[in-house]
C-alpha cells in the first residue's frame, strides 16, 4: 500500500472527472476503491475488503456486558448510501432497498443485525406525503429484518441538488459464533451456492426508470437475508464466504472473491436461475444478466462436505437455490462458465454502466 | 424460454459438432461478418468445441467498432455544446474519440442521453422545443430503417430542432474488400443475419460468383451459428459458391421492400471511411438531397473530416480484416483494455478484442 502523496493515485489522464461507471460495481468502481479509498484510508480492518467490517470489541468492553455471546466478542458494521431513481420500482422503494441492504450487508459478515442509523438527504420540494411513504416502508422493512432504526439525521438540499431524495444507512450487527468468513477465508474445493435466481431489481429498476413497455412482471428481489444465514449459521454449516450480489451482479461479486482468495471459480451457467421475464427483457437490451443488479440473493461459498445440508437450508427459504459451481486452484485467479452448449469462457467483470448495445 | 432454448440445446449442439467432424477434411477458413456472431461465438465457447482444421476469423461487422475516430470527435464535438441534447445508442457512449468519450462529455454537464429506439428523440424534439436535439445515426443496414424513419417522420411533423449525425456503412462492399484482398485467407463466410433480414439475400448472389466464394446467411443463436458453419463447410468441401439462407425463419430472398424503400428515400449511398480498414468506395449511406437538411454535420459547421492518426501499437485494421488474432497483438489486454481501449476491436462489446478479452479462456 502506498503511503499518502498529495497526488491522485488514480490515472487523472484516463479519468479526470467521475463517470457514472466508476459507481456501477465493475472494473472501474474496483480501481476507484483500490486505487483512492484504500490508499488514502489504509488499516488493516478496511483491508479485509468485505461487505463490511468485522471488528472486535475492546478487552474492558467484553465479559459484564454480553455474556451469553462467544470467547471473543466481535461486532460488523457497515454502510450503504441509495440513489436509486426512480424512487419507488416495481417490488420496492428506495427505503426497504435502504433498509435490506444494510442489513444484507451485515449478514454478508456472519452478523446479527441489530441496530441501523439512517441519513436522508431531502430535495427541496419532495412532496411530503412522498417521504412518509418511504419512511412507513423502512420502518416495515426493519420490522421484518427484525432491526431498530437507532438514529439518524436530515438534510435539505436545493431543488435541483439531487433526485428526491437520497439515503444512507450504517449497520450495525454482532457475530454470534467463531467463524472467519470472508473472501481470504476461501479454499480450492470449496462449493458455490446460490440463493436464488438473478436478476430481476435491475431490470426491474431499469424497466420503469426507462420506461419500457415490456409486456412483463418484472419485480425486484428486494428482501433481507439475515435469516437464512443464521439458519445456516446455527446449523454449523462451515461457511467460508458470503457475498450478496448487488450492483455488478453475480460475475462481479465472483470476480471479487476470486481475486480476493487468488483461487479459480468455476461455475456452471445451467445451475444458474434467470426467469423468463429478466431473460427476455436482458435478450432484447443485450445485457448479460450475470451482470444485473440484485437485492436478494446471496453466494455462499462453503466446505463441500456441507453442500447438502446448506443447500436443504437455502431452499427452505428459496426453492431456486442451487449449488452453481467451485473453487479450483489454478494459476490464475479467474471466474469461468461452462455454457450450455458444453463450451467454456470467462466470466469477467462488467466493464463500467450497463449500456443496451445496438444491436 | 421459447424461441431462445431451442437454439442452446446442449444436445442439438452435439450432433451438429458431430455432423461438422464428420464432414470436414481438411483445412478450412471461414469469416463471421457480424459482431453479434462473434458475440455469441466466443460467448458459448463455440471456437474450442470445432475440429482443429475450422478456423473462424471474426469479420468487421460491428458498427461501433467500425466508425471513424474522425465522426466520434465530430459527435463529441457537437455534444459539448450549450443548447445540445444529444442522443445515441448505449454503447456508442464508451467509445473513446482522438481527446474522450461521450460518458466524459456528460461529466463534464454535457446534456448526453442513450435511447432505445431512434424514434424516442421525436419526443424528447417536442418536449425541448428549445434544444437541438442530435442524434447519432450508425450501424448497417439492420439500424439504417429505424434511423431512416427518424429523419422521415420529424419531416413530417417539420421538428427543425432535430438532425442526425450519419455514420452508416454497409455490409457488402466490406465483404468485397475483405475477399479482393491478396492477403485474404477467408474462404467462406458466414453473411449477417439481421442486416439481410432487411436487405434480403440476393446482393450476396454476385459476390459469391464472382469470388468464387460460399456465402451463408447465418443467424445468431449457437445452433444457428453451428448450422451456418455445417452449411459453409459443406458447400466447401462439396467445391461450391453458392448463397444459401440458414437464417430462414427471419430471412427471405427480397429482404423487407419497406424497409428498403425508405431507406433509398431518406439516404444514399456514398463513400465512408472505416475506423481500422480505410476508406471503401460506396460503402455508407449519408442523407439524400431531400433530407439534408437534417444533416448535423452542415448544421454545425462540422463537414470537413480531420484525419485522426490511431495509435501505432494497434493492429485493429488486420484483425478486422481478420488477417490476425488478438492475442498476436502485443498490446492486447496491457495497454489496450476495454476500459482503455487502443483501437477499433476493443472498443464495442461486439468487438473481436473485447469479446476475446471478456470470454476467451
Amino acid at each position: 500500500m502506498n503511503s499518502m502523496t498529495p497526488n491522485c493515485p488514480l490515472p487523472l489522464a484516463d479519468h479526470p472527472k467521475v463517470l457514472m461507471a466508476h459507481g456501477s460495481g465493475g472494473r472501474m468502481s474496483a480501481q476507484l476503491i483500490d486505487k483512492l479509498f484504500r490508499t488514502a484510508f489504509d488499516n488493516p480492518d478496511l483491508d479485509t475488503l468485505h461487505d463490511g467490517a468485522i471488528l472486535t470489541l475492546p478487552q474492558y468492553l467484553q465479559q459484564p456486558l454480553l455474556q451469553s455471546l462467544p470467547q471473543q466478542q466481535r461486532i460488523a458494521m457497515t454502510t450503504d448510501s441509495f440513489v436509486v431513481n426512480p424512487l419507488f420500482f416495481p417490488g420496492g422503494d428506495i427505503g426497504c432497498l435502504a433498509v435490506n441492504g444494510t442489513v444484507n450487508d451485515l449478514a454478508m459478515c456472519g452478523a446479527r443485525p441489530l441496530y441501523l442509523s439512517v441519513g436522508f438527504i431531502l430535495e427541496e420540494g419532495l412532496a411530503m406525503q412522498t417521504l412518509w411513504r418511504i419512511v412507513q416502508s423502512m420502518r416495515t422493512a426493519a420490522d421484518i429484518a427484525n432491526v431498530h432504526i437507532v438514529t439518524g439525521d436530515t438534510k435539505v438540499v436545493e431543488r435541483g441538488h439531487g433526485d428526491g431524495m437520497y439515503i444512507n444507512t450504517t449497520g450495525i450487527g454482532v457475530l454470534e459464533h467463531e467463524q472467519a468468513i470472508g473472501p481470504t477465508q476461501v479454499h480450492a474445493g470449496d462449493a458455490v451456492l446460490l440463493s436464488g435466481d438473478i436478476g430481476r431489481h435491475g431490470m426491474a429498476v431499469m424497466a420503469q426508470r426507462e420506461n419500457l413497455s415490456f409486456d412483463s412482471h418484472l419485480k425486484s428481489d428486494c428482501a433481507p437475508l439475515a435469516e437464512v444465514v443464521l439458519a445456516l449459521l446455527k446449523a454449523e454449516i462451515d461457511i467460508h464466504c458470503l457475498r450478496d450480489a448487488t450492483r455488478g451482479g453475480l460475475a462481479a461479486v465472483l470476480n471479487e472473491i476470486a481475486l480476493a482468495s487468488g483461487l479459480q471459480i468455476d461455475c456452471e451457467e445451467s445451475a444458474i436461475v434467470v426467469n423468463d421475464d429478466v431473460r427476455s427483457a436482458c435478450e432484447i437490451l443485450g445485457i448479460d444478466p450475470l451482470h444485473v443488479a440484485n437485492e436478494g440473493c446471496f453466494v455462499a461459498l462453503i466446505n463441500p462436505t456441507d453442500q447438502v445440508r446448506a443447500l436443504n437450508i437455502m431452499q427452505q427459504y428459496n426453492t431456486q437455490a442451487a449449488l452453481i459451481g467451485s473453487v479450483q486452484k489454478t494459476a490464475s485467479a479467474l471466474v469461468t462458465l461452462g455454457t450450455a452448449i458444453g463450451g467454456k469462457r470467462i466470466l469477467d467483470l462488467p466493464t463500467g454502466e450497463l449500456l443496451p448495445r445496438i444491436c | 424460454m421459447k424461441y431462445i432454448d431451442e437454439y442452446r440445446d446442449g444436445e442439438a449442439a452435439q450432433q451438429y459438432l458431430t455432423a461438422i467432424k464428420a464432414i470436414t477434411t481438411r483445412p478450412w477458413t471461414i469469416m463471421e461478418v457480424c459482431g453479434g456472431q462473434t458475440h455469441a461465438i466466443v460467448r458459448f465457447g463455440i471456437a474450442d468445441l470445432l475440429p482443429d482444421d475450422i478456423h473462424l476469423v471474426h469479420g468487421p461487422g460491428c458498427p461501433v467498432c467500425v466508425t471513424p475516430l474522425e465522426m466520434i470527435d465530430k459527435a463529441i464535438a457537437i455534444s459539448s455544446l450549450p443548447d445540445v441534447i444529444f442522443c445515441s445508442f448505449g454503447d456508442m457512449l464508451r467509445v473513446p474519440g482522438s481527446a474522450q468519450d461521450l460518458q466524459s462529455v456528460r461529466a463534464q454537464g454535457g446534456d448526453v442521453r442513450y435511447i432505445y429506439s431512434p424514434l424516442d428523440c421525436l419526443k424528447i424534439a417536442r418536449d425541448n422545443p428549445d434544444k437541438h436535439i442530435v442524434f447519432f445515426a450508425v450501424g448497417f443496414e439492420t439500424t439504417a430503417p429505424g434511423n431512416a424513419m427518424l429523419v422521415y417522420q420529424a419531416a413530417q411533423e417539420g421538428l427543425n430542432n432535430l438532425s442526425v449525425l450519419v455514420s452508416h456503412v454497409l455490409v457488402p462492399p466490406a465483404i468485397q474488400t475483405i475477399i479482393s484482398s491478396p492477403q485474404s485467407r477467408v474462404q467462406g463466410f458466414l453473411a449477417a443475419g439481421h442486416v439481410c433480414a432487411i436487405m434480403g439475400t440476393q446482393e450476396y448472389t454476385p459476390l459469391a460468383h464472382q469470388y468464387q466464394v460460399p456465402i451463408v446467411v447465418t443467424g445468431f443463436e449457437p445452433l444457428d451459428i453451428l448450422q451456418g458453419l455445417y452449411m459453409c463447410i459443406k458447400q466447401l468441401e462439396e467445391g461450391r459458391c453458392q448463397v444459401e439462407n440458414q437464417y430462414a425463419r427471419v430471412v427471405t430472398e427480397q429482404g423487407n421492400t419497406a424497409a428498403q424503400n425508405l431507406i433509398a428515400q431518406v439516404f444514399r449511398i456514398t463513400s465512408r471511411k472505416w475506423r481500422g480498414i480505410g476508406d471503401i468506395p460506396q460503402s455508407g449511406l449519408s442523407l439524400s438531397p431531400q433530407y439534408a437538411g437534417f444533416d448535423a454535420e452542415q448544421r454545425f459547421g462540422m463537414a470537413a473530416d480531420t484525419p485522426v492518426e490511431e495509435p501505432e501499437e494497434c493492429i485493429s485494421g488486420l484483425i478486422l480484416q481478420g488477417l490476425k488474432k488478438p492475442k498476436q497483438c502485443t498490446a492486447f489486454g496491457k495497454a489496450c483494455t476495454p476500459e482503455h481501449p487502443l483501437g477499433a476491436t476493443m472498443v464495442s462489446g461486439e468487438g473481436t478484442c473485447a469479446a476475446y478479452f471478456k470470454y476467451s479462456t
